[in-house]
């Protein structure tokens, strides 16, 4: 249900952008997922087609789910965020703040938790197309 | 590329009528009890209220409050748990007992993912207990609260004091709202601190004397309110 603030937040975000850049209608918002918040594509999806109202009314949303990259500042080793080595609660957590890897997630290669996420984070609007 | 959350915020805390940061320079000068006494205070006065760790790293307020065994509810949103009458938001809900290590950047995260999550509803007063300095979360807060008002604890050391003054240079300049400043754990007689912060045009609020008993009430707050720390913030609460 969380999918839901961040669907809301979207919504709000893309009609903030087409009312800036004087669009009548939206017909296309380009979405990037971060796999590091294991957001529920489905639920998100069901949640922007119920949410999208206005000129967003007929808007499309395309969800690209995008690889968390992480590198370590210590050792500077690079990996790639695996849900299959957490256990449920811990993914949980990282799924509602996902600065909680920190906490639970140390670098394979020298152990820090002093890391950087490269990419594949959170969620970010990559573009909102329309007709003027 | 567009970060989504920043839009949701303002509807997030659009029902909260009063914002109080409670923040201090220095680190150790007791913001966290003065917070979270200071929201039970306000509980117990009949107000709705809501107590927001964001000392992310280090977070207390839970162990002043005693707070275990509960978690936000989901529903389209994260829902704060009622806790002693408030509702209380904090990272340890997600971190448990272990370390954050979070740098400056994952602050702001943990931060704009919390504000843009987390589900308040009507609230009289908001009470967010600060990580010590002038750092992420005060900058991120002053970026995206339009309506915050600063609660700042001093002690009576010129160590901390040096520290406050420079936070309140800072918020006056930025035109930010400063209820008052609090000297706690005070051990002397002097009107030092009280003079130096009404020099600066500020409002003191109060001094609350140096309590040994205080360490016996951490995690009982029916005992914590009944100490004289709880009572000298049930003046300053008053002048709130």
């Amino acid at each position: 249900m969380h999918e839901w603030a961040l669907a809301e937040a979207i919504i709000t975000t893309a009609s903030q952008i087409a009312e800036k850049e004087g669009l009548n209608e939206v017909t296309e918002v380009k979405i990037k997922v971060g796999e590091l918040q294991q957001v529920e594509k489905d639920i998100l999806e069901f949640a922007l087609s119920n949410l999208k109202s206005g000129k967003l009314h007929k808007a499309k949303f395309q969800i690209e789910t995008m690889n968390a990259k992480l590198k370590c500042r210590v050792c500077g080793n690079q990996w790639f965020f695996n849900k299959e080595n957490l256990d449920e609660k811990t993914s949980e957590a990282i799924h509602f703040v996902p600065e909680i890897a920190h906490t639970y997630i140390q670098c394979p290669k020298c152990g820090s938790p002093d890391f950087e996420i490269l990419e594949g984070r959170g969620i970010w609007l990559e573009s909102v197309k329309g007709l003027k | 590329m567009a970060d989504p959350r920043i839009s949701v915020i303002n509807e997030r805390i659009k029902e909260i009528r009063n914002i109080i940061t409670v923040s201090s320079g220095k680190g150790g000068v007791g913001k966290s009890l003065v917070a979270s006494t200071l929201a039970l205070t306000l509980t117990k006065k009949g107000y709705s209220v809501g107590l927001f760790d964001l000392d992310f790293t280090s977070p207390s307020t839970h162990v002043i409050l005693g707070i275990e065994g509960v978690q936000p509810k989901e529903n389209k949103g994260l829902v704060p748990p009622s806790v002693h009458g408030l509702k209380y938001m904090s990272i340890v809900y997600y971190s448990g007992e272990h370390a954050s290590p979070l740098r400056g950047v994952d602050v702001s995260n943990a931060l704009i993912e919390l504000l843009a999550i987390t589900k308040w509803g009507k609230l009289d007063f908001l009470v967010v207990d600060m990580p010590p300095g002038i750092g992420d979360a005060t900058l991120d807060l002053l970026r995206l609260i339009k309506n915050i008002k600063f609660l700042i604890v001093t002690t009576s050391s010129l160590l901390a004091f040096e520290t406050v003054r420079k936070l309140i240079s800072l918020l006056k300049a930025l035109k930010v709202p400063i209820i008052g400043i609090v000297e706690n754990m005070k051990m002397n007689n002097t009107k030092s601190i009280q003079q130096k912060v009404q020099r600066l045009g500020v409002t003191f609020l109060g001094e609350i004397p140096f309590d040994i008993k205080i360490e016996e009430s951490i995690g009982k707050t029916n005992k914590l309110l009944k100490t004289i720390f709880a009572e000298k913030i049930d003046e300053i609460a008053s002048k709130i």
